[in-house]
């Protein structure tokens, strides 16, 4: 069993409970709104002004979600791309062929991306694709340049979608590579992989990262504040990759953090500070300053696993799901 | 975990009928809901609310192992499938005529997101009467299919003669000795025949007797020294049933009422599937340790192996080992010098 961390100092009593009705798959802020995306069918929105409300935006179950604050897209299994904001939503793309939509993501200026099997789709002005050579596993935008990361089996590749002339780089790595992420300042790539671990490559020159020692797949992970570190699920520990060197965590330990039982199953970076929330499979919630490895409790363990969690852009409400549809918004302010 | 959903791995050469099973399990009034993972998508009828197509993909895993695979597609659609967990009480996953079905069970053992929260049942593979004695010669994934099955179907009986399928069925079983085998027309079975095996649970692993033999009352024990010495496909009979030994792929059986020494047996099958994996299709056994009082249950796809004490041995029953392998060429002089080694 976890340590029950009952000297741990505590926020839990400034939760506010939030009824998801279905298992949580995803967790997004629109302005102080938080919104819970299920996995079938609707989005839950919690309102600053305690309103709940839902909204039914596919046919289905609901496959990935990502949000850039002003908007959430998300790609379901009745083969639909939809956007949608704090007021209405609307179907962005139909598979032709019904295929599920499996990924999504968010880039600058607004753009989209999502990918349905070997094929990667992006909608700026105009829509365009590329077929990967097998199924996607994950996407990512370079946070400058309209540049998209599609990982696949046996490396990922770099799409420029406007430039119809310059051929798509190819960044090798045997494997199966399942998710994507770019770092903040666009100097690197991070996958995940089937394997429990994660590939990185220096954009700059391809040199190669391998960060392993995870105990399971790579679920989770992201970017703490200005990119100094890659917060990552998959351990009983919270596992943070040093980036805040031009060599990333390349002859590098992590820094290990958190430990407890059951695994990390989710984290969220703090917007502003170097702070990680850890969601774990025990159901409890952990706020994590990565300076001295302090610990605050957000949620008590002894439920569900915790499977979504998210800040607001200022950094003061967070919100967490579940996987028995149990869901809260953390208010620090 | 009794809340994990079953999932049926379909096979089957072309046209052994694997699409008439699948329907069938379909049509029948028996109140359940099945989500169907189709290949061949769009191309053959099936009536259903949740049918998805995949894509076959074998992955191969990062660990130096070529027969370590998973299909990645699985991944994928099982973990989207459960996303609508409770629409629907059991997943069928329907093979194209050419599959290896090592990939699809591995991905239960190796992924461990997908093996949480489904688990595999069993394999189901459906074959025509009347020409799997070709395939077994000229395609080693109908061979593959045989020899990996939990449950065969020996479909389209009525287009053979008795002796036609003797022979067939005494082939079927040169290859794989532990398989349920049913003789059908249309796929016509009960449903609990296929579905609902637990074939991959440890804790029902013990029939691993020869099925073979059911109905018979004699003793042959199957697989008794498969040295480099034996006959190729000679047939020879017992109680009126033929045996064949199948050219390369064999299974071999072998017992102890001696107990073991788990501190040689461990590094000894660990050992043996790191070199004869690619080779060992399926493994399975029941252990008796030198003063443990638990039975030890086993069982392996090709390099992976998963096992674990299941319970106490009783006190009128046989304290014995046994275990089997079925694959292609295997080493018999080699294993078995090897199993009677871990005698402590």
């Amino acid at each position: 069993m976890s340590e029950t961390r009952s000297d741990t100092v505590s926020v839990v009593e400034r939760t506010r409970a939030v009824a998801a009705g279905g298992a949580v798959v995803g967790a997004h802020f629109l302005g102080r709104t938080a919104v819970f995306a299920l996995g079938e069918e609707a989005l839950v929105f919690a309102e600053p002004d305690g309103e709940e409300r839902r909204m039914t935006i596919h046919g289905g179950a609901i496959l990935a979600s990502a949000s850039d604050g002003a908007r959430i897209v998300s790609g379901g299994d009745d083969g639909k791309v939809v956007t949608t904001d704090i007021g209405s939503s609307r179907v962005l793309a139909t598979d032709p062929n019904s295929r599920w939509i499996d990924h999504v993501a968010l880039g600058p200026d607004g753009a989209a991306a999502w990918s349905a099997g070997k094929t990667a789709f992006v909608q700026a002005k105009e829509p365009r694709q590329f077929e990967a050579p097998s199924t996607v596993g994950g996407l990512a935008f370079l946070p400058k340049g309209f540049r998209l990361a599609i990982a696949h089996y046996n490396g990922a590749t770099l799409w420029f979608p406007n430039a119809s002339q310059a051929a798509p780089e190819r960044l090798e790595w045997k494997g199966s590579h399942l998710g994507a992420t770019i770092s903040p300042d666009g100097r690197f790539l991070v996958t995940t992989m089937q394997e429990p671990m994660l590939h990185g490559w220096r954009l700059i020159d391809r040199q190669h990262m391998r960060m392993s020692g995870y105990a399971a797949r790579v679920m989770s992970l992201g970017w703490t504040a200005g990119g100094r570190w890659l917060a990552t699920s998959g351990s009983t520990q919270l596992i943070l990759w040093p980036f805040h060197t031009k060599d990333g965590p390349t002859g590098k330990q992590p820094r290990l953090l958190a430990p407890a039982e059951p695994r990390v199953e989710v984290v969220a970076c703090h917007p502003k500070q170097d702070i990680v929330a850890a969601g774990y499979g025990d159901g409890m919630v952990l706020l994590v300053r990565i300076e001295d490895g302090a610990e605050i409790l957000a949620k008590r363990p002894g439920d569900a696993p915790v499977t979504a969690l998210a800040w607001s852009a200022d950094g003061l409400l967070l919100a967490w799901g579940a996987e028995d549809g149990a869901a809260g918004v953390v208010n620090l302010g | 975990m009794t809340d994990k959903i079953p999932v049926t791995v379909l096979t089957g050469y072309l046209g052994a009928g694997k699409t008439t099973l699948l329907n069938r399990i379909l049509s029948e009034p028996h109140g359940k809901k099945y989500a169907v993972i189709v290949n061949e998508f769009g191309e053959i009828g099936i009536d259903n609310d949740l049918v998805v197509g995949a894509d076959e993909e074998v992955f191969e895993m990062n660990n130096g192992c070529i027969c370590c695979t998973v299909r990645g597609d699985l991944v994928r659609i099982l973990d989207g499938l459960m996303r609508r967990k409770g629409k629907f009480d059991a997943i069928i996953v329907e093979t194209t005529g050419l599959a290896d079905p090592a990939p699809v069970a591995q991905t239960f053992f190796i992924d461990e997101n997908v093996g949480r929260r489904t688990k595999l049942d069993a394999v189901v593979t459906v074959a025509d009467a009347k020409w799997l004695n070709e395939r077994l010669k000229d395609a080693p994934e109908a061979k593959n299919q045989i020899a990996f099955a939990d449950v065969i179907l020996l479909n389209k009986t009525d287009l053979v003669s008795a002796a036609e399928l003797d022979e067939v069925e005494a082939r079927i079983r040169g290859i794989n000795p532990y398989a349920r085998l049913h003789k059908t027309q249309r796929a016509r079975i009960p449903l609990g025949e296929v579905l609902g095996r637990n074939a991959f649970d440890l804790d029902r692993i013990l029939d691993i007797e020869p099925a073979f033999l059911e109905g018979e009352d004699h003793d042959h024990e199957h697989g008794h020294d498969h040295g480099d010495d034996h006959d190729h496909h000679h047939a020879h009979h017992h109680g009126g049933l033929k045996h064949y030994h199948d050219e390369d792929m064999q299974s071999m059986s072998l017992k102890s009422d001696k107990p073991l020494d788990p501190d040689k047996f461990f590094p000894w099958i660990q050992d043996l599937v790191q070199k004869e994996g690619p080779n060992i299709l399926r493994c399975k056994g029941i252990l008796a340790f030198k003063g443990d009082d638990q039975r030890f249950v086993f069982q392996g796809v090709h390099m992976i192996l998963d096992g674990d004490h299941q319970r106490p041995w009783n006190k009128d029953e046989k304290r014995e080992s046994r275990i089997v392998f079925i694959g292609r060429n295997l080493p018999g002089k080699t294993i078995t010098e090897g199993f009677e080694r871990c005698i402590a």
